[in-house]
């Protein structure tokens, strides 16, 4: 059974890796809008499980894409960031529940998963373009870049949480 | 010390976490300054060879397009060709070759990003090095960055810390190529002079002052201009040649004399 769930963790891993790269990257939709599906990853990820571990994987995960975008480290950064305030998030959107044994990401209302989901990718997105242009002088460039690919962003997870979607145990 | 313990462990994710974000700013700030990290970079073997695999599969897709683009500069050059003057009986054999080519293709291919870089699959066994000018049959593409064995990284002349010598094709004023980050099909030539008349539509070429591309290799054309915020130089907005969003087929210019140049140059500043 946990062998089972390490499996499923490196296949999603170097999957999202290869399809956010060969296929995502190279959306350029509108020519600047590229999905970052591999944020999948964090939403997907087991809750409780070692938080260390996770954060060190998700830094991994970024690291893996900024390799083959030429992207220096910064999706490595957003990850991370995300990464560390994942249980925080999930306290705002799923209240006290969360903390209970018996949470599972399946039994949640659609409303709760879609916010969880969405305040995660904003959340990286900020991140990831306040520090791609780094500069304050394009704040409004920096907000309409976030804005324009969160919204795809999201909408091509939706799609994908629903077509993969997590078996309710 | 037991207390200091009890910290760390209490705090152990907020530290882990500080300390990979500090190493990821790190890398980031360092690459900021200066050049393309030597280590983040898509010419590594694992990238490369993906990005490898990938392209074999799809670039059979547009083998049509490229194919009329290849013909295209075949039907120039053989226009060159037949039309050249006979030359006394001089050979250029390569002791005299001011520029060797090679040919690439391109693997990869950014332009959505403030720093786009290409990646080709040449690489250090085919004699690819580091500041090698990259074009195209139509224009300029950028200059090569960072090499591996088999691939090599590009940056674009989309990208904001490229700077190329060019200048206009009819008057030879020269400026400096730069790109606003704005959008993928123009990019910007400034410090051209007040005086200088300009023209929507005349040609832009590359200038004889730098040490990577042969003079008058194209760039574009003058889409709109109007004086900067001095009033005394002009800001030029130039639609390329090149389809920056559809790139296959590329070449290498190398100079062979830039090891002589660079080094003078060095010499006439120490000696200043």
């Amino acid at each position: 059974m946990i062998s089972n769930y390490y499996f499923i963790n490196v296949i999603r891993f170097s999957l999202l890796i290869l399809v956010q790269v060969l296929v995502f990257n190279r959306l350029n939709f509108f020519g600047f809008i590229n999905p970052m599906v591999y944020i999948l990853f964090l939403y997907w990820y087991p809750i409780k499980q070692n938080r260390a571990a996770f954060i060190a994987l998700s830094f991994l995960l970024g690291l893996c894409i900024d390799f083959f975008s030429d992207t220096m480290a910064i999706n490595a950064a957003a990850t991370v960031t995300i990464a560390y305030l994942r249980p925080a998030i999930m306290r705002f959107v799923f209240g006290v529940n969360y903390e209970f044994q018996s949470f599972k990401l399946g039994n949640a209302t659609r409303v709760q998963q879609f916010t969880f989901l969405a305040l995660l990718i904003v959340v990286h997105h900020f991140v990831f373009f306040t520090l791609e242009i780094f500069s304050f002088a394009n704040f409004l460039l920096i907000l309409k870049k976030v804005f324009a690919i969160s919204l795809a962003t999201l909408i091509l997870c939706l799609l994908f949480g629903s077509l993969f979607s997590v078996k309710k145990e | 010390m037991q207390q200091i313990i009890n910290f760390v462990l209490r705090y152990k994710n907020f530290i882990l976490y500080l300390f990979l974000m500090i190493l990821s700013l790190g890398f980031t700030i360092q690459s900021h300054s200066y050049h393309q990290s030597s280590f983040f970079n898509s010419s590594s073997w694992v990238a490369g060879n993906i990005y490898q695999t990938s392209y074999g599969i799809t670039s059979y897709f547009k083998l049509g397009q490229e194919n009329e683009k290849l013909v295209e500069e075949n039907k120039q050059l053989r226009l060159a060709l037949f039309n050249k003057i006979e030359k006394d009986s001089i050979e250029l054999d390569s002791v005299q070759l001011r520029y060797t080519v090679n040919s690439g293709e391109v693997i990869k291919n950014n332009y959505a990003y403030p720093r786009n870089y290409i990646t080709i699959n040449k690489g250090e066994n085919d004699s690819i090095k580091p500041d090698m000018g990259v074009i195209t049959s139509k224009g300029i593409l950028g200059i090569v960055e960072n090499t591996s064995n088999n691939f090599a990284t590009v940056q674009s002349i989309l990208n904001e810390k490229s700077n190329i010598n060019a200048k206009l094709k009819n008057t030879n004023h020269f400026g400096s190529l730069v790109w606003n980050t704005r959008t993928f099909n123009t990019v910007q030539l400034v410090d051209i002079p007040r005086l200088v008349p300009l023209v929507i539509g005349d040609t832009i070429v590359t200038g004889g002052m730098s040490s990577i591309f042969p003079e008058n290799i194209p760039i574009g054309t003058i889409k709109k201009f109007d004086l900067n915020d001095s009033k005394s130089f002009w800001n030029i907005e130039i639609a390329l040649f090149n389809d920056m969003t559809n790139i296959k087929n590329v070449y290498i210019v190398n100079n062979v004399n830039k090891k002589e140049i660079l080094d003078l140059q060095i010499e006439t500043e120490k000696n200043d």
